[in-house]
């Protein structure tokens, strides 16, 4: 396997294990200084409409998004448990590259009940910070667009 | 059997539970309230600018389909072929000459008339329809269309008041403050909602929730409970807007949102343009919330501007489909902003996603408890009438009393 795409397997495995377990500023480190963060519909993307479910066109943004999680937000008591596909490089760009991998999300709920929240697949633009990668952008496409319940904690 | 006597109080002040669970509660909607002479929102003619274009959308639970033909007239057809049953058009949307049931082949055209079907004459002269069998007899239902500044509304009652009359003057008013220029869908997004889909008309109507339940408004400082705003109904008061005022006197466009942030405990957004208010028009209105009987929402917050749908999907379930929209003039710096700002609302909003785990944690509870009741008493009992202040229920009583009425359960003496 070369270097990239095994750094882009690692980059992946802990995106999921951090979000699951709540651990968001070790998630936001896998950002970039300058990223952008959205959770895009497929109907959107195929409909050729700009909107999204989350739009975060900064850091800012996305550090927003986790602060209002954090201290504002009421949302379904859960956990999450992202499986996260094999993914793939589909292109290069300055100093990185592109990757697609498919994704599904399963929410487990208080009483134990699971069921199958999300599934989509990541676009990422992944840049080279020394030996690790960090995303500048993340797109989430979710297929499963009409959102149970709703959507709080990050796909 | 469901009667008047459902009611404990004349007023509406007490809902009993069991309408959000009972199965002949909803079987009794759909007869008499999806396919009675109400209006529902089922799209946007920007939706369909060119000629041919198509939507599929929903009354109630019934699909139906609205289509701009040839000629630029807007027809709409429940999509159920005549013959048996199939969905027609099966896309979301697109541009056609005619729609064809894939089953059978029946083909109908652009205002879902039937103008072919197959083997009619039979085959080499055997078979066939009996010659009484008339194309004509065997259209696709039709769907009445009103068509208000763009947004479109659609009836399953061959009799029902003229939409303008339905909706009222305060009610037109409003919706045309929306659409006051051309809009442009921006997107759409969905949330399926485990609950009855009154609940959604409910919150829709009680503006006070924002503030106590919407923890970003409160945490940001961003919630402004003095902010001058009230609820405005339509005569019948089965309608409402609930609006609030920006109120900054020296500079609108930096709004209400900001002045409150000095007072909020030192925790501030790091991006505050999600919560900057650049008006849109001629007033100071940086929220209006309208709710319209029975499915439709049209809401403006700061410069975010949405419809939303509510499709119920049985008893205890809904989807609300959101239609996110700007200007057709809006600058691409705007439309930027627009959907920036669309963080606020949706299933992911930071001022709404809270509202589907209360419905879902309503109709958990009351599961149980059929003919126990919700309190509505807020803004006081009795008379249902306009309040110059946003704290109040009054609104939730309206809604309740003109569906007493449309489903033929309403109190002696009860109020309207």
């Amino acid at each position: 396997m070369n270097n990239d795409l095994f750094a882009a397997h690692r980059l992946l495995a802990e995106y999921g294990a951090l979000s699951d377990s709540g651990k968001y500023d070790e998630w936001l480190d896998l950002f970039s200084p300058e990223c952008a963060y959205y959770v895009r519909p497929r109907e959107n993307e195929e409909g050729g409409f700009p909107g999204a479910l989350i739009y975060c066109d900064s850091r800012k943004m996305l550090e927003d998004r986790i602060q209002a999680l954090r201290i504002a937000s009421k949302y379904n008591l859960h956990n999450d448990r992202h499986i996260i596909g094999l993914p793939r490089i589909v292109g290069e760009v300055g100093d990185g590259f592109v990757i697609e991998a498919p994704f599904a999300v399963y929410q487990t709920e208080q009483e134990g009940d699971t069921r199958l929240f999300a599934t989509g697949v990541y676009r990422d633009r992944l840049t080279r910070s020394g030996d690790a990668l960090k995303i500048s952008e993340k797109v989430v496409l979710v297929d499963s667009f009409a959102i149970q319940s709703l959507l709080a904690t990050p796909l | 059997m469901l009667n008047a006597s459902v009611w404990p109080t004349k007023d509406y002040s007490r809902v009993p539970y069991s309408f959000y669970h009972d199965a002949g509660v909803y079987q009794l909607e759909r007869e008499r309230l999806f396919s009675g002479p109400t209006w529902s929102l089922v799209g946007l003619e920007a939706e369909i600018p060119n000629p041919g274009d198509f939507r599929a959308s929903y009354i109630g639970e019934t699909p139906i389909v609205f289509h701009r033909d040839d000629s630029g007239n807007i027809h709409a057809f429940v999509n159920r072929c005549a013959h048996r049953g199939a969905i027609v058009r099966r896309e979301l949307r697109g541009n056609a000459k005619d729609h064809i049931c894939i089953y059978h082949q029946w083909c109908y055209s652009q205002d879902g008339s039937l103008v072919g079907v197959p083997f009619r004459r039979g085959i080499k002269g055997k078979g066939g329809y009996d010659k009484d069998f008339s194309l004509a007899d065997h259209g696709l239902k039709k769907v009445r269309i009103g068509n208000v500044h763009g947004a479109l509304f659609g009836t399953l009652a061959e009799q029902s008041e003229t939409i303008e009359d339905y909706l009222g003057e305060a009610m037109l008013g409003f919706i045309r403050r929306v659409f006051s220029r051309p809009v442009r869908v921006l997107g759409y997004n969905r949330q399926r909602i485990r609950g009855n889909w009154k609940g959604f008309a409910e919150n829709t109507r009680d503006n006070y929730h924002a503030s106590l339940l919407h923890d970003f408004f409160r945490t940001f400082g961003l919630d402004r409970p003095t902010q001058i705003g009230g609820a405005t109904m339509d005569g019948r008061h089965r309608h409402c807007v609930t609006w609030g005022r920006a109120e900054s006197s020296h500079d609108a466009a930096k709004a209400a949102y900001e002045g409150a942030q000095v007072a909020s405990a030192g925790i501030k957004l790091s991006e505050q343009s999600l919560v900057d208010f650049l008006p849109d028009r001629n007033d100071d209105i940086n929220i209006a919330i309208m709710s319209l009987f029975p499915n439709c929402v049209i809401a403006q917050i700061s410069n975010s501007m949405a419809t939303r749908q509510i499709r119920p999907r049985g008893v205890g379930e809904f989807e609300v489909f959101q239609t996110v929209i700007g200007y057709a003039d809006d600058s691409e710096e705007m439309t930027k902003h627009r959907l920036r700002q669309a963080n606020l609302v949706g299933p992911a909003g930071f001022v709404s996603m809270e509202d589907g785990e209360a419905i879902e944690i309503v109709q958990r509870a009351t599961k149980a408890a059929p003919d126990a009741s919700q309190v509505l008493e807020l803004g006081g009992k009795g008379e249902i009438s306009d309040r110059d202040y946003r704290v109040n229920d009054v609104p939730v009583r309206g809604f309740w009393s003109y569906y007493a009425e449309l489903l033929g359960i309403e109190p002696e003496g009860a109020f309207r």
